[in-house]
């Protein structure tokens, strides 16, 4: 397949690898004292002080251009700045959809007064994003929404319902993909992506309650909510293709690497001490290594496709299946590591982190497209549908 | 690097080295004739210096060649002999004619040389080995030759005699381990890459229950782990190469060999898998490969050896975050 073998070893320029020092004295100061099963929420982990902190620093769209409050640099500057918030477990949940996907989603499809109100807002940390994808009947099979907008004298009427959406209850805006037009049998004709202020009348936000306890993810209802003209994004009827090109960005970054990464430094942290050296941990320390360090050249190269300008969706979703699947290795196999061990003390920050981790570690490969919904996508780029 | 040189391999290596010269070889056939056809090509001198005479290009810019070396499943040590030349001539000996492999030897108090499992150790010429911290080149024409598992590998042994008449010391020390890992895990990187294309034609082809076999989710699904195996070890190997000159980095290496190693066993069984009975026959192509995938990742340390290499260094290292090796070992520039 041509995709394989036209992806190289690619380098991070060195004025954004200059980057990393910045961030990492900063993350340095702000984590010390923030405990592992803490951090362990990576981008999950919530704190809207910290994402306007990083707002004043410059640090949130940062790819987006200076004249909506970004700053004009490559997607390279944008890897190594995340890399290293997630590798410190930093709390960046508040604003990760916003300055990943949405500030994005609307410099590429929206219109200039769009441009101008909602993307300065979003650098500096003020104004968070949720995505508005699954409902209740309508999960992998995204193209069966059935939330509807339909025109009205002043814009739109909305109906209907989302789920899952992440952080809904704690965010300003919710991007929806919803049916405009057509019928759920028209498929990927006739939907369209809609702002929604989440503080409009007609809206209802629920958090769900997962099974480590937090309430990530909502449901939100709509109930003739009243849109604006402006509230669609980009054109009417192009809602899937818009979503779809999305996705790439998505799925190829470094949270699809290190969700876990908190728990295995913590885990490495008691390998190092004399009672906590043994080969066999030793040897999965080096197995994780292994495995992370390919999947990091590839989803640099992958984000180096991106940094051209192209959609690289297969690439991605290879990325991403692989990348889940290390991350979900970590909290099984430290699990067996450590109990393994007779009659030790082991540290009780280590056990709770890695409980922590080992509850929400499904969820990695459920989160922007399921193991099977992506070894599908693989198998179109393969030609086999 | 020049894609001149890696489509000017790929056709010479299309043309001759075809399947059945391959099986011809591994059943005991001579191999001189694809060897002086490879040596006239001069791709054996890629690595050495121009001044030395040869290409002189990187390792980096070899790679393709040396994934090439896997996916035609070349049967004399090609890969083996552009590193040994390169690594001769940087020593400032003069290389002899021929194909050179290499092996890792143990000097017995009789002064014997033993040299177990020598990659190709049937079909070279020489073998460069370590042994005692010594390096030397020895002539595989003057050892007793016994069979090893891979049919083209042998374990050789040169009495005292022959050792002391025919050995050419090689200054410097030498990680000998080090770049035979390099090698396989960029010739496993071909193997991979043939055995998932021709997996791929394969659930194209084969018609069961009225359609393709391809368009069944559970093969598709198969088919997609095999993609994901193949695309990670080939930049896992293409990390094992990247170095400065023509001396690969161990814990680059260590990640290539370990990668490498582990996809090879996966996407052999799913492979196999895929084909049915078909691909379990010896005059159907498949073999060639899926042999080669165990046998590469046999040799010069499995994915636990090298594992073993990596989790050492992330242990002792003892700054905190894991992700600072792991960029060590990604980062080109």
């Amino acid at each position: 397949m041509s995709t394989i073998d036209s992806l190289s070893l690619t380098p991070i320029p060195p004025e954004d690898e200059a980057l990393r020092r910045p961030v990492r004295e900063f993350l340095t100061e702000a984590m010390r004292s923030v405990p592992a099963h803490v951090r362990a929420k990576s981008w999950s982990g919530y704190d809207s002080n910290f994402s306007r902190e990083l707002g004043r620093k410059g640090w949130l769209g940062l790819t987006l251009p200076k004249e909506y409050g970004g700053a004009g640099r490559s997607p390279y500057a944008r890897y190594v700045m995340v890399e290293e918030f997630l590798n410190f477990g930093a709390p960046v949940g508040a604003h990760w959809i916003a300055d990943r996907q949405s500030a994005p989603l609307i410099l590429k499809y929206g219109t200039e007064a769009q441009k101008q109100f909602y993307i300065p807002p979003v650098c500096r940390g003020e104004s968070f994003f949720c995505i508005g994808m699954s409902e209740p009947n309508a999960g992998s099979d995204l193209a069966s929404v059935k939330t509807r907008a339909t025109p009205s004298e002043k814009g739109w009427t909305l109906n209907g319902q989302k789920i899952w959406t992440t952080n809904a209850h704690n965010c300003n805006y919710m991007i929806a993909l919803v049916r405009t037009s057509g019928t759920s049998e028209d498929r990927h004709k006739g939907l369209s992506q809609l702002i929604v202020d989440l503080k409009l009348p007609g809206v209802t936000v629920r958090p769900i309650i997962d099974l480590s306890g937090d309430s990530h993810f909502c449901e939100v209802f709509f109930d003739n909510v009243q849109l604006a003209d402006d509230a669609l994004i980009g054109q009417e009827g192009k809602g899937w293709e818009q979503v779809t090109a999305e996705l790439a960005f998505e799925r190829s970054g470094p949270e699809r690497l290190y969700s876990s990464i908190v728990l295995f430094d913590e885990w490495l942290s008691f390998v190092r001490t004399e009672a906590g050296r043994t080969p066999e941990a030793v040897r999965l320390a080096g197995r994780i290594l292994g495995q992370l360090a390919p999947l990091r050249a590839m989803s640099i190269a992958v984000t180096g496709r991106l940094a051209r300008g192209e959609s690289p969706i297969v690439e991605a979703a290879l990325v991403k299946d692989l990348g889940t699947g290390v991350e979900q290795l970590i909290p099984a196999a430290i699990a067996d590591d450590l109990y393994s061990r007779e009659d030790q003390d082991l540290p009780l920050e280590l056990l709770q982190t890695l409980n922590y981790v080992t509850q929400v570690a499904p969820s990695f490969s459920l989160r922007g497209g399921t193991r099977d919904i992506l070894r599908g996508m693989i198998a179109r780029g393969l030609g086999l549908r | 690097m020049d894609d001149l040189f890696t489509d000017a391999l790929r056709q010479l290596l299309a043309d001759q080295c075809t399947p059945q010269l391959v099986r011809d070889i591994e059943s005991g056939q001579p191999a001189a004739q694809l060897w002086k056809q490879l040596e006239e090509s001069g791709f054996a001198d890629a690595l050495v210096s121009e001044d030395q005479g040869g290409a002189g290009l990187s390792l980096p810019d070899v790679f393709p060649l040396l994934e090439l070396c896997g996916s035609y499943a070349v049967p004399v040590p090609l890969a083996e002999t552009m590193l040994a030349r390169a690594l001769l001539a940087d020593a400032g000996v003069k290389w002899p004619e021929g194909s050179i492999t290499f092996g890792l030897g143990a000097a017995s108090p009789d002064g014997r040389i033993h040299c177990s499992r020598v990659p190709c150790g049937q079909v070279a010429d020489w073998v460069l080995m370590t042994h005692g911290g010594e390096c030397v080149l020895l002539p595989v024409a003057e050892a007793e030759t016994s069979p090893a598992v891979f049919p083209l590998d042998a374990t050789l042994e040169w009495t005292a005699a022959a050792a002391r008449e025919g050995a050419q010391r090689v200054p410097g020390e030498h990680d000998l381990r080090t770049l035979q890992a390099c090698i396989c895990a960029a010739q496993l990187a071909g193997a991979l890459m043939n055995v998932f294309s021709r997996t791929l034609q394969y659930a194209n082809d084969r018609n069961q229950f009225g359609r393709p076999i391809g368009k069944f989710q559970a093969i598709q699904h198969q088919l997609s782990v095999i993609s994901e195996h193949t695309f990670a070890a080939r930049m896992a190997a293409q990390i094992g190469c990247h170095s400065q000159g023509i001396t690969p980095d161990r814990l680059r290496v260590a990640v290539a060999k370990a990668r490498t190693s582990e996809a090879a066993l996966e996407v052999a069984s799913l492979s196999h898998s895929i084909h049915g009975a078909i691909g379990f026959t010896e005059e159907f192509d498949l073999q060639l490969f899926t042999r080669r995938l165990h046998a590469w990742r046999q040799t010069a340390g499995s994915e636990s050896y090298w594992q073993t290499v990596l989790g050492e260094a992330l242990v002792d290292h003892q700054s905190g975050l894991t992700l600072d090796l792991v960029r060590t070992t990604t980062d080109i520039y």
